[in-house]
């Protein structure tokens, strides 16, 4: 067997909690002082040449994770899988039987974890509350005219104020993508500031929507610009847009946790979604963490995996690996 | 909750691999028994021996030599080359094939991670084989005339650190442009090449078109001094590669060399830092550092090198060190006691010569032969550990501050075989590439290679290329008709 | 010999990757040399034509972007498959050309042997047509052959099989996709050649092979603003011009037909390859 040969490499500073809303943590606090100064900032980080990107996370799919790490790793992937269902014809049924799911993936094998959270759109928040109540896992709650984001910043901000009033724990909001593409960052900077107040106690997860920025430079910028107005955590995509969670994507987003935390100390968790479908996908990801920031990140609390056919695949690995025999898609409950 | 990602061993199984307890010569288009006294050929993971190679004495070669020269004269020579062209196309693809089978194999024999001689040696060789191929029929287009001629028959001396690959970048230029071969592998290295002999037997090559002789020093030199061998092609030191010079000087052999190598990777502020870590990374630890091109020289913008260092020393950490046979192993076995015995001497250098040595934590395996990936910092461009070559995992990290030190200091090397450049700025980059005195040069990547990109080296890092078109002047008279 | 029905082919399309009818309903009878009836072969119409210069359009992005090597493999594996139907393609070119067993063999054998020219040809074409132009002035200039993109090729009409290939994989080894209209008296070998096609790794959409008359689709072909070059080998006299003069509407690049039809046996060089391939020249400037 091979070995790390330095498991600490990838450990930092004890996560602390940032400063007051509104203002960047040091040592960035000026930044957001106007327009030019931020643009200079953002664009002053160290760019991303692509090719390598895709390069680092093709050696990295080629881990071959097996037989003990692997059912590590399913369970852990498990744990962190937001269960979602984001349709124009979700109803409270759905909404019921997909919280059902979520607190017992497995009907047969009572060992399997539950997952981290059930995420719908805001006004069934309530459903899932009391579908949930008492299980731990939370409700997360996408807001401020998901997907698009389309909307004056008041219906965007009465988007989520409803949706923390009807039970959401967790936060998901999209970023202005125009205004990010027309170099207005500190529009989208205090948007979210504005979010992250009208949440309260709710944890605010920023999606990016990378498949519009495009480039993995606006990848980092906005995940820098998102850490920066207080999102805790920075998420890939809304699911629909295509691409969505791309490995390379991935890797940007960590690096920017990562060195984000290096800098102020802060803590940001990460959250692909979209696309990753098969339990290949979701291993990829867990690697993909290891190997750039370390086992700090390898928890619910820290990583989400937002996906809804992915939880099956895992599953029907999970008896794969508990019966020795492959498994097929009657023997895991449909949703 | 957090708990560590252990990854468990993921083995690749060796059951591929038919070992025979010996190995004879590979002459004429059959096996056969070498008559100098045989070496053992080593697992330097486990220092297993995995069998018994034959040693080609002189008489051994000449018959060889003998076998290539029918070949050339009778079947090859006048054979039509689009023929020529089919059997190349053949080999690629029973390398293809067999693509499994050759990486256990050159994993076990070289000790480099199945990783890489599974995603890089054996695709790379079967890759050249296909390029190759495809010239058999085209060498008009060339620039080498109308109708150019092969020489002969070639003498081909190749290194153990890409033992299917060098053989790969010899054989098939040869045989594409209408030469035969008489090749000796590494003494260290040698099953790849036998194995390459079952696989030109699967393709019908006719006898004496390709003929491999096993053994050491000696049987080298009996291969290049050979007065029937019209070219001689070189892979390894250049100390070796003088004395190659010094020997055909005179005679009508053509020569090319591949030597040593002690390439500057140069990293500007401006550089895609993420990425430039990956590639100084790749460019020093990919195959334990026994690369001739291997970025072992980091020169780094003084304003950005602790930053850099920081970065680069994290990201070694994260390396996984072990069995080469586990698929996820990063940094696989010294290939030899030997070699071991170099690096530790040039790294005890190092430290006497007041350089910062740094390695990461951690135990490497207790038999076989290991090193840790080490960085140098505070070196200066007088140190041994910043002129010599290493060849293993060393990375001697130097700084600049302007553009004009940078390239100083990058040529300031007897040798000149590649070189990399990291910033975002083009203009700056083809600035840099187009004063760097390096056959090879990468800019935002590293330790890149491609049949269709001709390689090679400046200064005594030696002469000629291999690949792409100019790779074929090698092989070929220019001749009109 | 067995007293065994046989169980022929139906002779369709090969379009977008897969092998529709005619969308006209319409096939006309194909005969042998000696006029006796071979099949019925669909007889494609200018809506088929438009369909297959969509499918062609839609797989241009890929296939010209896919590295010349992965084109080279590609290309060799057509080689290798048409090989084991060797026999197939010699019994049609026998009967459609009135050659004998072993001339229709050889005529097979060298169209195989030209798409492992070919196939070797993709990974070569930018060090033989490109070049590093040494401009005066702070400048790295470079100059890459690209392929043009859609390509219309017009069979030629008395070679079905070894003139076919000798006209379509140049088009295919420079990156284009193509639109090819038959032979139209012996159209046999060129739907087998499509099940060759459908089975080798090339991409649906990247060779489209319509049966009929290049005298019917061919103007519609010419006059398409979505086609950007035309091959009129299998064309001549009046017909050719027109077709020359029609594509002069959209400045299309124009291979002119051979005044005959050549034997196709001879080395072809680079002269079916140039045609459909543009020369891009960038300009980087060199400073710190």
């Amino acid at each position: 067997m091979t070995h790390v040969l330095d498991p600490d490499a990838l450990a930092g500073g004890e996560p602390t909690v940032g400063g007051p809303a509104g203002t960047p943590p040091d040592p960035f606090a000026d930044v957001t002082r106007s327009d030019a100064a931020f643009r200079a900032f953002l664009h002053g980080l160290p760019g991303v040449d692509a090719v390598g990107a895709q390069q680092r996370t093709a050696v990295l799919g080629t881990r071959s994770i097996k037989t003990t790490a692997k059912a590590w790793a399913i369970d852990t992937a498990i744990s962190m899988v937001d269960l979602t269902t984001l349709e124009g014809s979700d109803t409270p049924g759905k909404v019921r039987s997909l919280a059902a799911k979520a607190r017992r993936p497995d009907p047969e094998d009572p060992s399997c974890p539950t997952v981290a959270a059930v995420c719908v759109y805001g006004d069934l928040a309530d459903v899932a509350k009391e579908a949930l109540a008492g299980t731990g896992i939370k409700v997360a709650a996408v807001a401020t005219a998901f997907p698009s984001g389309r909307a004056s910043r008041a219906v965007k901000l009465a988007d989520v104020r409803d949706a923390v009033a009807n039970g959401a724990d967790e936060i998901d909001m999209v970023i202005d993508r125009g205004a990010f593409l027309a170099g207005r960052y500190l529009d989208v900077f205090e948007e979210i500031v504005a979010v992250k107040e009208a949440c309260g106690p709710a944890h605010l997860k920023v999606i990016l929507e990378t498949g519009e920025l495009v480039t993995l430079d606006n990848a980092r910028r906005a995940s820098w610009l998102a850490m920066l107005a207080g999102g805790d955590f920075i998420k890939t995509s809304t699911g629909k847009i295509s691409p969505a969670a791309t490995l390379p994507v991935c890797l940007v987003m960590l690096e920017a946790v990562r060195d984000f935390r290096a800098a102020t100390g802060r803590q940001v968790g990460v959250k692909p979604a979209g696309g990753i479908k098969t339990t290949k996908d979701a291993v990829k990801h867990l690697v993909l963490i290891n190997e750039t920031v370390g086992s700090d990140w390898l928890s619910p609390d820290w990583f989400r995996l937002g996906a809804s056919s992915l939880l099956n695949d895992l599953l029907l690995q999970r008896q794969k690996l508990r019966t020795g025999h492959y498994s097929g898609p009657d023997h895991v409950s449909v949703d | 909750m957090t708990s560590l990602f252990e990854y468990a061993p993921a083995l690749e199984s060796r059951s591929i691999v038919d070992l025979r307890p010996s190995y004879g010569l590979f002459v004429d288009g059959e096996f056969t028994e070498g008559t100098g006294t045989p070496l053992k050929t080593l697992n330097p993971a486990t220092e297993e021996v995995l069998s018994e190679v034959a040693t080609a004495s002189d008489a051994d070669v000449d018959r060889a030599v003998r076998a290539a020269r029918r070949a050339f004269v009778k079947t090859w020579g006048p054979m039509r080359p689009a023929d020529r062209g089919k059997y190349l196309f053949r080999i690629a693809r029973l390398l293809q094939e067999r693509a499994r089978e050759f990486a256990v194999l050159e994993t076990l024999d070289n000790g480099k991670p199945i990783r890489e001689s599974r995603d890089v040696d054996v695709p790379l060789a079967a890759a050249h084989f296909f390029y190759h191929a495809g010239w058999a029929d085209k060498l008009e287009h060339a620039g080498l005339g109308s109708a150019p001629r092969p020489l002969g028959v070639a003498g081909q001396v190749i290194p153990w650190n890409f033992p299917l690959m060098m053989l790969a970048w010899k054989i098939a230029p040869a045989l594409a442009t209408g030469n035969t071969v008489v090749l000796k592998p590494a003494e260290t290295t040698p099953l790849t090449a036998l194995l390459f002999a079952e696989v030109c037997q699967q393709a019908d090559l006719p006898p004496g078109v390709v003929n491999i002789v096993t053994g050491a020093g000696e049987t080298g030199r009996a291969v290049i001094s050979h007065p029937d061998v019209d070219k001689v092609a070189f892979t390894g030191s250049t100390e070796v590669g003088r004395s190659i010079a010094r020997t055909v000087a005179g005679t009508h052999k053509r020569l090319t060399l591949e030597l040593g190598g002690k390439a500057a990777n140069i990293v500007f502020d401006d550089a895609p830092v993420d990425q430039a870590v990956e590639g100084i990374v790749r460019g020093i630890f990919f195959n334990q550092g026994h690369v001739c091109c291997a970025g072992s020289r980091l020169l780094v913008q003084e304003s950005v090198h602790d930053e850099v260092v920081a970065a680069l020393q994290r990201r070694i950490g994260t390396l996984r060190v072990g069995d080469p046979l586990d698929k996820n192993t990063d940094l696989g076995a010294i290939n030899s006691a030997p070699q071991l015995e170099r690096i530790r001497e040039l790294v005890d250098a190092g430290d006497a010569e007041g350089a910062h040595r740094w390695q990461p934590d951690g135990d490497l395996p207790a038999r076989g032969y290991w090193f840790k990936p080490t960085v140098f910092t505070g070196v200066s461009s007088a140190h041994r550990i910043a002129r010599d070559e290493v060849f293993g995992p060393v990375l001697s990290v130097l700084t600049f501050r302007t553009p004009d030190e940078a390239v100083a200091k990058a040529n300031n090397s007897t040798y000149g075989l590649s070189a990399g450049v990291w910033s975002e700025k083009g203009s700056r980059i083809l600035s840099i590439t187009s004063k760097l005195r390096a056959g090879v040069v990468w800019a935002n990547t590293f330790n890149e290679f491609d049949p269709t990109s001709p390689f090679g080296g400046y200064k005594q890092s030696g002469y000629g290329r291999e690949g792409g078109r100019q790779g074929l002047a090698a092989y070929l008279q220019e001749d009109n008709r | 010999m067995s007293d065994r029905l046989t169980v022929r082919k139906t002779y369709k399309l090969y379009l977008g990757g897969a092998f529709p009818r005619s969308e006209s309903g319409r096939t006309y009878e194909v005969t042998d040399s000696r006029g006796h009836f071979l099949a019925n072969a669909a007889w494609a119409s200018r809506k088929d034509a438009r369909d297959a210069v969509v499918a062609a359009r839609a797989a241009f992005a890929k296939w010209s972007a896919a590295t010349a090597y992965n084109r080279g493999q590609v290309l060799y594996r057509v080689a290798e498959v048409m090989e084991g139907r060797a026999a197939q393609f010699a019994e049609e070119v026998a009967a459609g050309e009135g050659l004998s067993g072993s001339k229709a063999r050889a005529e097979v054998d060298a169209a195989i042997d030209r798409w492992v020219w070919y196939a070797g040809w993709t990974d070569k074409l930018a060090a033989v047509l490109g070049s590093s132009n040494p401009v005066a002035g702070p400048y790295f200039g470079f100059s890459m052959p690209e392929p043009t993109g859609v390509v219309a090729v017009l069979a030629p009409q008395r070679s079905s099989l070894l003139g076919l290939v000798s006209v379509l994989a140049p088009v295919l080894a420079g990156g284009n996709t193509a639109v090819v209209v038959s032979s139209k008296g012996r159209p046999l070998p060129a739907i087998t050649l499509g099940e060759v096609l459908a089975t080798s790794d090339v991409p649906g959409g990247v060779v489209n092979l319509l049966t009929g008359d290049a005298a019917e689709i061919g103007p519609w072909l010419a006059e398409h603003a979505d086609v950007d070059a035309i091959d009129l080998a299998g064309t001549s006299g009046p017909l050719a011009m027109e077709l020359e003069r029609s594509a002069a509407g959209t400045v299309k690049r124009v291979l002119r037909a051979p005044a005959e039809e050549p034997d196709w046996g001879g080395d072809p060089g680079l002269s079916r390859l140039r045609p459909f391939l543009e020369t891009k020249s960038v300009w980087h400037p060199i400073g710190l």
